[in-house]
This record gives C-alpha cells, sequence and structure tokens, in this order.
C-alpha cells in the first residue's frame, strides 16, 4: 500500500476541561473517499479544524503527504492542497458567487501588489486564467444561472454548491468536506452524491467527508470512521462500520434503551 | 503623601471612567453594539441635575433621582426610536449612529438659551467639604464618588446574579433568538438596558459636575472611558471598573510624575500596552467564532 | 436595468463596463479639465478641497469599506502626510520627492498602526486607532521643533525645478492629477486578486484564511496602503490650506472622514466621491439656512454638530447604503419604471447570535 495522502496519530484537543478529540488516528488514502461518522458532539468538526489549522492539537500530530501538517500556520494549508467547506456556511456575503470562485482561486496566484495597483498584462492574464478555472467549476457545479447573484440573497441549497465549488477553485488535492447533505432535500442530496463521485473519478481529488445522511454515506463512501464522545469506535467499509454493535449504541443507544421506548400498551 | 493624594483623586476619576465604561459594557454585553454616546448621556445626565437644582429649585436627593429616573426613560425612548430600528446592520454603521446621537446631544444642549457654551457650577451639598486624616486632605467630592461606584456596583451585581431581569437581560445577550422562544422579551429588555445605561451615566454626570464644572463638551471625557473598558476587557462589568481605576490612576499619576502632554495621552499607551500584550484585556473573554 | 451580455472574460475585467457608462465619465472628464475656466474662483476651491478630501476617503474607504477593519484616528495619517510635506517643502525640497516622502511617512506609520489590528477585531481594532490618532495629534503639538506646536506652521506653495504652483489653477490639475491616479489604482486594486483578498477579510477571515490568504500580510497591505493615501491627500492639504496646526487632524476631523465614507455609501469608490461632495457642501449650506432659522438655534456654535448628528443618524437609519445606494435606487427606478418594486432593495433582517464562544 502506498504512503496514505493524509495521517493522523494520537489527536487530542483539550477546550479547557473538556477532552473533544481523545487520541484519534486515521490514514486517508490517495484517491479513496473517507467518512467521519458520529452522534453530535462526537469531535468530527473538531478534527477538521485541526487540519485547517484552526484549533491547535493538545497532542498528537498530523502529516499530509509525508510533511508535518500541525507546523503550518492556517493560510498555508491551502497552498498544500487541501481545500474545505464550512458546516455553517462561511461565504463572503456580499460578493458574487463568482467572486467567492475567484477568491477560492487565490492559492495559484501569480502576481504581487505592484502588478495588482498597475493592473499591467501578467495581471490581466492571470485574471482570464482565473476566470477560465472558475468557468470551469461553475459547468461541473451547474452555477451558471446565479453567477453573478451576490451570495446573501440565495437559497440554503445553492449556497451549499456555492462553498462547494469555492473549495473546488483551489484545485486541491485533498477536498474536506463538512456535512455536504445537511439541509439539502432528497433532490439536491442525490446530486450532491453523484458530484461527489464526479469529483473523486473524473477530477482525481481525495475526499475526507463528515456526514450524518446514512444514505450519502454509504453510497458514496470506499471507507468510513465512526467516532463517539471524541474517541474512534469502528474502522472499515461503510457496511462493516454501520453493523458495528459499538456504533448502533452509540446512534441509537443500548437494547436496554430501546426497550424502555416501546410502548407499554398494545 | 502626595502619592496618596494622588491615587485617591486618580481613583474617583477613575470612577468616572468606570461608570461609563459600565455603561457600554451593559449594553455590548446586550446587544453587540458599540456606542459613543455614553459621554454625551453623562453630560446630558449632569445638565438635567443643574437645571433641575438652579432653575426649578429642587432640593438635592429629589433632583439626584429625579435626573437618574429621566435620563433612564430617555434612553428606553433613545434604544425604542433609533437603535431598535438599526439592529442588525454591520456594527460599523451602528457606531456611525451613535456617533451622531452624541453630536445630536452635544448639539442641542447648546442651544438651550440658558445653557450655551459656559460652564456651570453645581450646587451640591457637599461642595469644597474636605475631609482630613492625619496630613491627608481628601475632597468629599472624589470620596463621595468612589463610594457611590462602589455601592452601584455591588446593587448591579445583585441585580444581575439574582434578579430575573438580570438573567433574562445575559440570557438575551448569549443568543437572542433563543431567547425569544423561551419567552423572553428581548426588545423590551434591549431598551431597559439602554435605559440602566443612560442611568448609570447620569450618576457619572453628578458625580462628576462637581469636579469639573457642568459645560457641553463634557461628553469628550466619554472617550477616555474607552481605554478602560478595553483594558478590563468589553464583556466584563467588574473589568470596566477596574480598567476605569486603572486609566485614573495612571492618568492621575503621569500628570504628576511624567513631562507635560503625557497626562493626556497616557490613557491611549496603556489600551495600545494592553492591547499587545493581552488583547483581550484583564477580565475579557475570548473571542472566537465556533465554525 | 441594463442587461450586459458578456462574450468575453475582457468585459468582466475592464474598468467601464459599457457604453452609457463611458459617455457619462467622459462628460464628466471634459466637465473637470474645464472647470477652471467654467467655474468661479470660490467654486474651484471648494472642488480641490472635494479632489483632495476624496484621496483621503479613497483611503479610508479602503480600509474599512473593503478591507473590514474599524479606523477611528484616520486623521493621524493625514497629519503626518501633511506635516511632512510642509516640512519638506519648506526646507526647499522639490514637490514630487517631498510628495513621494509623505505618502511613504504616512504608508510607515499606517504599517507600525496595523501591526496591534493584526491580532484585535472590530471594535478593540477601533480603539487601537483612536488611540494612536491622540497621540499623533498630541506628538504634533509637543515636537514644537519640526512641527511648530500648538502655534501653527505657515506651508509654501509646491515648487519644483524652479517651477511654482502658486494659482489656483495650477494646484487644481495637480489635484485632479493625483485624484485621478489614486482612484485608478484603487480601482485597479479592488479587480485583482489583492482587492478580493481584502474582501474575503472583511467578510470572513476564517475561510479567507482556508483559502490561503494570509491574514497579517494583507491587512497590513491594507493599512499601508490606506495610510499612504490620507498622507498625500495630507500633503495636497497643507499646501491648499496654506497653515497647519495640531488640532486640524484631531478626533473630530476623523469623525468627519467617517461622515464622509458612511453617508456617501460604506464599500463603493462612488461613495468617496459623494462623500467628499457632502462634507465640503455641508457647511456652505448651513450657513446658508442660518439665517433662516430663530436666532437661538441658528447662531448656535452647535448647529452644525446638531445637522451632521441628525444626517448621520437618518442615513444609518433610513439609507444605510449611503448617498450611493439612494443614487442606485433611485437610477434603477428610471431605468426600469413602471417594474420597480418597493423591496428590490431590502437588506435581509439577521438575528443577532453572539459570535463570542466562552
Amino acid at each position: 500500500m502506498s504512503e496514505p495522502l493524509l495521517s493522523a496519530q494520537g489527536l487530542t484537543v483539550r477546550f479547557g476541561g473538556l477532552v473533544a478529540v481523545n487520541n484519534v488516528s486515521f490514514d486517508v488514502q490517495r484517491g479513496e473517499v473517507f467518512t467521519l461518522i458520529g452522534p453530535n458532539g462526537a469531535g468530527k468538526t473538531t478534527v477538521f479544524n485541526l487540519i485547517s489549522r484552526i484549533y491547535q492539537p493538545s497532542a498528537g500530530g498530523i502529516r499530509f503527504e509525508g510533511e508535518d501538517l500541525i507546523a503550518q500556520p492556517p493560510h498555508a494549508v491551502a497552498a498544500l492542497g487541501i481545500a474545505r467547506t464550512f458546516q455553517n456556511i462561511e461565504l463572503f456575503e456580499f460578493a458574487s458567487v463568482l467572486q467567492n470562485l475567484l477568491i477560492g482561486t487565490h492559492t495559484h496566484r501569480r502576481t504581487n501588489l505592484w502588478q495588482d495597483l498597475l493592473f499591467t498584462g501578467t495581471t490581466r492574464r492571470a485574471e482570464i486564467h482565473a476566470r477560465q478555472k472558475a468557468e470551469q467549476v461553475i459547468d461541473f457545479l451547474s452555477l451558471q444561472r446565479h453567477r453573478d447573484s451576490m451570495v446573501a440573497g440565495l437559497p440554503y441549497g445553492v449556497r451549499k454548491v456555492v462553498e462547494l465549488a469555492r473549495a473546488l477553485c483551489a484545485e486541491p488535492k485533498l477536498l474536506l468536506l463538512d456535512e455536504p447533505s445537511s439541509g439539502l432535500n432528497v433532490e439536491e442530496t442525490d446530486d450532491m452524491a453523484w458530484w461527489i463521485q464526479d469529483i473523486q473519478r473524473d477530477l482525481g481529488i481525495t475526499v475526507l467527508m463528515v456526514e450524518h445522511d446514512m444514505s450519502l454515506v454509504s453510497k458514496v463512501s470506499d471507507r468510513v470512521l465512526a467516532m463517539n464522545q471524541g474517541e474512534v469506535l469502528a474502522l472499515g467499509s461503510p457496511d462493516e462500520v454501520q453493523a458495528h454493535p459499538g456504533v448502533i449504541e452509540a446512534y441509537l443507544g443500548s437494547t436496554d434503551d430501546l426497550s424502555s421506548l416501546r410502548r407499554t400498551t398494545a | 503623601m502626595q502619592f496618596v493624594q494622588l491615587i485617591i483623586s486618580g481613583s474617583a476619576q477613575g470612577c468616572i471612567y468606570g461608570l461609563i465604561a459600565l455603561g457600554f459594557v451593559l449594553i455590548y454585553k446586550a446587544t453587540e453594539t458599540v456606542t459613543f454616546a455614553q459621554g454625551d448621556l453623562m453630560m446630558l445626565g449632569a445638565f438635567c441635575g443643574l437645571v433641575l437644582m438652579t432653575i426649578l429649585g429642587f432640593p438635592f436627593w429629589l433632583a439626584v433621582l429625579c435626573s437618574i429616573a429621566a435620563m433612564a426613560v430617555f434612553g428606553v425612548f433613545v434604544e425604542r426610536l433609533v437603535i431598535r430600528p438599526v439592529l442588525g446592520q454591520p456594527a460599523f454603521s451602528i457606531v456611525m449612529l451613535t456617533i451622531g446621537i452624541a453630536y445630536i446631544a452635544r448639539g442641542l444642549i447648546t442651544m438651550v438659551p440658558v445653557i450655551g457654551t459656559e460652564t456651570h457650577t453645581l450646587p451640591v451639598p457637599y461642595k469644597d467639604m474636605t475631609l482630613r486624616l492625619g496630613e491627608l486632605v481628601l475632597a468629599y467630592e472624589h470620596l463621595v464618588v468612589i463610594g457611590a461606584t462602589a455601592l452601584l456596583c455591588v446593587g448591579l451585581y445583585a441585580l444581575f446574579r439574582y434578579s430575573k431581569i438580570g438573567i433574562a437581560m445575559q440570557a438575551a445577550s448569549q443568543n437572542q433568538i433563543a431567547a425569544y422562544y423561551m419567552g423572553i422579551p428581548v426588545q423590551r429588555l434591549n431598551g431597559m438596558v439602554w435605559g440602566l445605561a443612560a442611568a448609570v451615566a447620569a450618576i457619572a454626570g453628578l458625580l462628576l459636575a462637581p469636579i469639573t464644572f457642568v459645560h457641553a463638551n463634557m461628553g469628550f471625557i466619554g472617550l477616555k472611558a474607552f481605554p478602560a473598558a478595553v483594558v478590563g476587557g468589553f464583556g466584563s462589568l467588574p473589568g470596566a471598573i477596574v480598567g476605569g481605576l486603572i486609566i485614573g490612576i495612571v492618568e492621575s499619576l503621569s500628570g504628576f510624575y511624567l513631562p507635560e502632554g503625557f497626562k493626556d495621552i497616557a490613557p491611549y499607551i496603556v489600551v495600545l500596552i494592553m492591547l499587545m500584550v493581552k488583547p483581550n484585556g484583564l477580565f475579557g473573554e475570548k473571542l472566537r467564532k465556533k465554525v | 436595468m441594463r442587461y450586459i451580455f458578456k462574450t468575453d472574460y475582457e468585459q468582466d475585467i475592464r474598468i467601464v463596463k459599457h457604453g452609457g457608462q463611458a459617455f457619462w465619465y467622459s462628460l464628466l472628464g471634459v466637465f473637470l479639465l474645464l472647470s477652471p475656466w467654467l467655474l468661479p474662483e470660490y467654486l474651484l476651491a471648494q472642488l480641490i478641497f472635494v479632489l483632495i478630501y476624496s484621496v483621503i476617503g479613497l483611503g479610508l474607504m479602503l480600509l474599512s469599506g473593503f478591507t473590514g477593519q474599524f479606523s477611528i484616528g484616520h486623521a493621524a495619517f493625514m497629519g503626518v502626510g501633511a506635516y511632512t510635506q510642509a516640512v519638506l517643502t519648506n526646507a526647499g525640497w522639490p514637490f514630487p520627492l517631498a510628495f513621494a516622502c509623505a505618502g511613504g511617512l504616512s504608508g510607515i506609520v499606517g504599517i507600525v498602526i496595523g501591526v496591534p489590528a493584526l491580532r484585535v477585531k472590530g471594535i478593540y481594532l477601533g480603539i487601537a486607532t483612536l488611540a494612536f490618532g491622540f497621540i499623533v495629534e498630541e506628538g504634533m503639538a509637543r515636537w514644537e521643533s519640526v512641527t511648530g506646536g500648538n502655534a501653527g506652521m505657515h506651508v509654501k506653495s509646491p515648487a519644483m525645478f524652479g517651477w511654482t504652483l502658486d494659482s489656483n489653477a495650477e494646484f487644481y490639475f495637480l489635484c485632479l492629477a493625483i485624484t485621478v491616479g489614486a482612484t485608478l489604482a484603487l480601482l485597479n486594486l479592488l479587480r485583482s486578486p489583492t482587492g478580493r483578498a481584502f474582501v474575503a477579510i472583511r467578510d470572513s477571515e476564517i475561510s479567507a484564511q482556508s483559502m490561503g490568504i494570509h491574514l497579517a500580510r494583507y491587512k497590513t497591505v491594507s493599512f499601508a496602503l490606506s495610510a499612504a493615501l490620507a498622507g498625500i491627500g495630507g500633503a495636497l492639504y497643507a499646501h491648499k490650506i496654506k497653515f497647519l496646526s495640531p488640532e486640524q487632524f484631531s478626533i473630530l476631523q476623523s469623525i468627519d472622514l467617517l461622515l464622509m465614507v458612511v453617508i456617501g455609501g460604506l464599500g463603493s469608490v462612488h461613495g468617496v466621491f459623494l462623500g467628499a461632495i457632502f462634507l465640503i457642501t455641508m457647511p456652505q449650506l448651513i450657513a446658508m439656512g442660518k439665517d433662516y432659522l430663530p436666532e437661538s438655534v441658528g447662531q448656535s456654535p452647535g448647529l452644525q454638530a446638531v445637522v451632521y448628528g441628525v444626517v448621520l443618524v437618518a442615513f444609518v437609519m433610513f439609507e444605510p447604503h449611503g448617498l450611493y445606494g439612494r443614487w442606485l435606487r433611485i437610477r434603477t427606478y428610471l431605468q426600469i419604471f413602471p417594474f420597480y418594486r418597493a423591496g428590490m432593495f431590502k437588506r435581509q433582517k439577521a438575528f443577532q447570535k453572539s459570535d463570542r464562544l466562552k
């Protein structure tokens, strides 16, 4: 087996007395779709925030393409090839969709301040190149009709897609998707599933995903990691993990609890 | 001895800054808006007392109580009329709005024929009285300020800790929509917070008046209360008072021990040092957006 | 609304978007070039002030409107530029050199002030800039050997290579050239990656970082450019006013500058110019209207404060997008009459949720 793209070892995060993530380790292989599942508060988004370097781990490390990721500041993560979407949508509200996507291309920027001030030929060519890239992503996700709309007025489903588009504009090697289907209806979730598969197959991007929708998880994931209360519960294929007794207990409670939920009257 | 005198007078000045800062922090905690109008509300409170005492001939205590009540009502009125419609706009715009309110207050007060731009004296009963402790000569004006501030702090602590309204205010400040769901009348509470802040400002104005006299530009003192709030930590009520005391004492000491001109900028140097060393202030909360 | 059918990336990138804009801006350009001959001396002098304040306003708009960094002490940068220009010009330096130094020094002061900005946000930053404003003002008053302190300082006319710009018309063209240059530079910036990075920082710092934007570097650049623009505006101001004193750069001046960008329309370049026009004409209007008001109101020194306060409150309450926003609404109304709908520009109401996390 070749070297994993991302390797987390013994990650631990403490917020004061609360241990949000406790000794979590996993590997993400190049080209796979790897999903983190778990009840709310399990620490999944915290792991994402560690990879994005928004949080600092109390212990443990992360290696990306063999290099230490923890040593990097947050703004260097995109340049290394990691892009992410956010659970609560962190778009640039007062800019158009196209502007958001163009900001997504920032890591590939080749101009400096003076070239920008004078808008030299280099800047002009860089701008056109950036827009070509943004158009490709717009085509891929069918966002044409929203291209010039201001994000603040768009419906929730479209904004989630714009989040995804913006992350894709960074041309990442690893794409972190934080609950891509939350708040989406059945059709939008289907679209999302197709897009994730296309991203994996056609664009060759590795996907690390946090998800609650089990049907989506089963449909697109190669491997699944189940977490609960900051710890790893199970790791394996989607079917294996979903059949794992510990996972079932974490989601549904133990069989004792189940009987207490049963009606006492017929 | 000079040193102790400076500490006392600095503390008194600092209590004033602290009271104005307290008003900022109350409003900031409730609605996350920053208001630059507190200084001018203080000025209006002082003028209220002046008018009641000199023109209408009210006795001291009655004038004080009426001024505080009047300013509280005014605060609620301002919130209802001007602040409520603009909540939800970017913070920058709301700050400009409060600057506008301050301008209006300052301008209008000079238009009142009797007041104009002159300096007036507030006839307080303890004027020019001093207390002698050994070699120390302490002005009653300073002592009253410190004493009143201490009492007010105790009162506010009790309000927020034990009363329903206080707890409701805290809830509304942390998550407005959840507070609505819990049946808390958030908008009415915001009005009350403004009323409370205005009342505190009025108290500050009445306490300050014997020391600096009453005049239309009194509100500029409010600008020094910002460093106080920052030093204490913008979300912390006790921090506001502590910050105010620190600023007041630093100002007092630098006026005496440092070359001329340092007195005016000492508070600002302190605030810059604080922002470099401990950006959240002494008691401030860590600002971190949860993503 | 005019619909622009785009077939080329260039159309998106261009500053002038379509023929209509080209026509009106050309007309404006012709008017501005002919102004010394079209306008009486007094109005020309006011126009010069509009240009000067526009340059400063461009700087403040860049920092506060586009990068979202509060700056309540901006007059300090204006003062640094003004005094630098005054000192160097009086010492005999040719205009271009003195001017470049004024801008450069202001820019450096901007970087210095920007350093705490990297650690603090929002109101804390506002207070830091306020503090700096006071310190710089006091410094200018105390450093008497250089600035003449509170007694003030005379400023000679700009001169270079034997040619002195003495007349109003000559100085006007200088200001016009600089204003146009500054505006073009800012517009270039806004349509390039740097400008977009600024907007990203304004709207969401966390996702800006995830997109690879180095917050510290871009914030510093924004402060530097903004301060440099205020500095060159201040330099021109020094030559126009011919007599400097520290109180011209006090908190009241800073608030005037803020007034300009807020009333003009935060986040738009047009807003800078509309705001500058407002700032310069408002005192004239007040002076004209004074006589119609009763004695105690009209002659009161507080009249200007009340008018400014009322205008500010009214704009924030009823026209948060400023004069430019109001102009957009009027223009849209006229363009799509009778299809204009009342709610077209309405902002989405937001429930306030605390961003603070214990």
